[in-house]
């Protein structure tokens, strides 16, 4: 008690549009924490019904519509998998394989400490930023943390002492390490055009030249494939294929730890959704008017801005299912080729086009407002048809359902039986 | 929090950070399973980072966890992985008698020079040319890594990461003579 005695003038009045005091910070951080944690695990919780009523409505059924005309689904999973027995492998490496669950569901939720999610708030004790962190290094911190997520699952893979669960984890940090890169590069673009990695300064560089999915097209593309691989979501679910693994790298978990992964692909799903939302769609930016952008902030503003992020956030969350329940699951190798050998030359020979018309543009002294956004557009545009003729010729990335011919037929063949590929250019 | 809070919050994440790593790097010394040492060496890593992060560092920081925590031990882990070592209790590092001495006289000596130098304090500090942490112009804090980097250091750089692909391009092909003779 004696401790706060000298907090109390911390909390003075201050000008609301001012950055808060010290101590409003701390108490501000704290409630934000509290905040966005609670609508986070609920948001997740109520996702798994998103996705089953999704899936349902997308295939013609009813879905859950029992418990509590389906609204409790979610409580009742919960409790369901609380009550079940818990199963531990007799040859698992228990420590691991009792931490895997916990660090594949972590990294996805601390990204969400620098994601602004609203405009500043106005407060009587000085102005309150909207994002529970806001660090200087923002995005490399999401990059950073996003690429734990992947010792979850390889730890959960080789602790269960299972070969399924082991192909699985490889076949899970193949993925991971391969898209990571093309999404990695796709990001260089957007630190181009911002020259910043603090999240909230790339928002506000959409708000000036317009959202960066426009000025971008190409990296947005790249990042959201990526992304969907690094979700595991399908058509990238090769760590969990059913067909093939049984259950991937949770095939023996049971009870609340199979649910937590469950949780933590859902909570990628959304941290995914707000990374593409705050890096390619403005982040909290209402389109078409800048009063949301200027000062003086208000609670409506707040309110507003709020709502927008959720509304794009939410877009992005239902487009995961959509695909997921629209496309098939890539073979592996299309998987490989795809991001190795068409999304990372892509990605590089982006960067170097973005960093060349960004140059002349500096150089022809256009400032960075709308003119600059304008052009960067009409280059898109080309670019994104160029693009599209090419790949439309069905021969970087072969469709799934196309049939191979025989040359392609010997080489997996090849590639089965372990001969290198000299050797098969020799035969 | 006042300023008389901040000091001690201050050093007691250092020392929580300290001993952290302390204690990770000597876990990751000492246990026989690949899998779980490279866990502990993740910790250390880890520790490090928020260690950088509270000399206000942050970009290495953050690059400490990005390349070596998230890319590097990865890679090795996914290695130890496939190889499948075998039990735990077959593998040992340890070699013998002369090995042990060696180590321990290695760690004496790294010891004595320690606390030599807390005895006799050397103006040893290097000189940091000062950067706010927080700057809000152009390029943020990453500005003040990235600017050096590329005007005054840029051949540096530049030799740098061409001796880089020099390596990348000889490890291709000394894997690539192996598959070649394997094939034969």
């Amino acid at each position: 008690m004696i401790a706060l005695v000298p907090l109390i003038p911390l909390f003075q009045v201050a000008d609301p549009q001012l950055p808060a005091t010290e101590g409003v910070f701390l108490i501000g951080t704290v409630v934000k924490m509290l905040i966005v944690f609670s609508v986070y695990m609920v948001g997740v919780a109520m996702l798994t019904l998103a996705e089953r009523k999704i899936s349902a409505w997308i295939q013609d059924r009813h879905g859950p519509n029992r418990v509590g005309y389906g609204w409790l689904q979610p409580a009742a999973d919960g409790v369901k998998n609380i009550m079940k027995e818990e199963t531990y492998p007799g040859t698992a490496n228990l420590p691991l394989f009792v931490l895997a669950p916990a660090i594949s569901f972590i990294p996805a939720m601390i990204t969400w400490a620098v994601i602004p999610f609203a405009s500043p708030l106005p407060t009587p004790w000085g102005r309150i930023d909207m994002v529970v962190a806001d660090l200087p290094v923002g995005f490399l911190f999401c990059l950073a943390i996003s690429s734990l997520g992947v010792y979850g699952i390889v730890l959960a893979g080789w602790s269960s002492n299972n070969k399924y669960a082991l192909l699985g984890g490889l076949r899970s940090s193949a993925q991971m390490i391969s898209y990571e890169i093309a999404m990695g590069m796709a990001t260089v673009c957007v630190l181009l055009l911002s020259g910043n990695v603090s999240i909230s300064a790339i928002i506000q560089q959409q708000a000036t030249m317009g959202w960066n999915v426009f000025l971008l097209s190409i990296a947005f593309f790249i990042f959201l494939v990526a992304s969907f691989a690094e979700t595991n979501r399908l058509p990238f679910d090769l760590p969990e294929a059913e067909s093939e693994l049984v259950a991937g790298y949770h095939t023996e978990y049971s009870a609340m730890k199979f649910s937590l992964f469950f949780i933590a692909e859902y909570a990628n799903m959304v941290t995914a959704s707000a990374l593409i939302t705050s890096l390619f769609f403005g982040g909290w930016d209402i389109p078409f008017t800048q009063w949301d952008n200027l000062p003086p902030f208000t609670v409506l503003k707040t309110i507003l801005t709020l709502g927008a992020f959720l509304t794009k956030v939410l877009f992005f969350l239902f487009f995961f299912m959509w695909i997921r329940w629209t496309v098939p699951r890539f073979r592996y190798d299309q998987l490989m080729s795809l991001g190795w050998k068409l999304m990372l030359p892509l990605a590089l020979a982006y960067i170097t086009i973005i960093g060349t018309v960004v140059l002349v543009l500096d150089r022809a002294g256009i400032a960075r407002g709308p003119m600059f956004g304008a052009i960067l557009f009409g280059m898109n545009v080309v670019l994104v048809v160029l693009l599209f003729v090419v790949l439309d010729r069905g021969r970087i990335v072969s469709p799934a359902y196309s049939r191979l011919d025989r040359e392609e037929v010997a080489r997996l063949r090849n590639m089965s039986l372990g001969k290198s590929t000299l050797a098969e250019k020799k035969v | 929090m006042g300023n008389e809070f901040l000091p001690l919050l201050y050093s007691f994440h250092f020392y929580l950070f300290g001993l952290l790593a302390i204690a990770a790097a000597l876990a990751f010394v000492t246990r026989k399973s690949p899998v779980a040492a490279a866990m502990w060496l993740i910790t250390t890593m880890f520790a490090l980072a928020a260690l950088y992060v509270m000399m206000d560092a942050q970009f290495i920081g953050v690059m400490q966890v990005l390349v070596y925590a998230g890319a590097i031990m990865v890679v090795f882990v996914f290695v130890v992985m496939l190889l499948n070592l075998g039990h735990p209790s077959e593998i040992s590092d340890i070699r013998g008698k002369w090995g042990r001495l060696i180590a321990g006289f290695l760690g004496i000596a790294l010891l004595a020079e320690i606390l030599a130098l807390t005895r006799d304090p050397m103006d040893l500090r290097l000189v940091v040319p000062v950067i706010p942490a927080t700057v809000n112009g152009t390029g943020g804090i990453i500005g003040g890594v990235a600017g050096p980097l590329f005007r005054e250091y840029l051949l540096a750089f530049e030799l740098t990461s061409i001796l880089l692909l020099i390596a990348i391009a000889g490890a291709v092909v000394l894997g690539r003579k192996r598959s070649a003779a394997d094939a034969r």
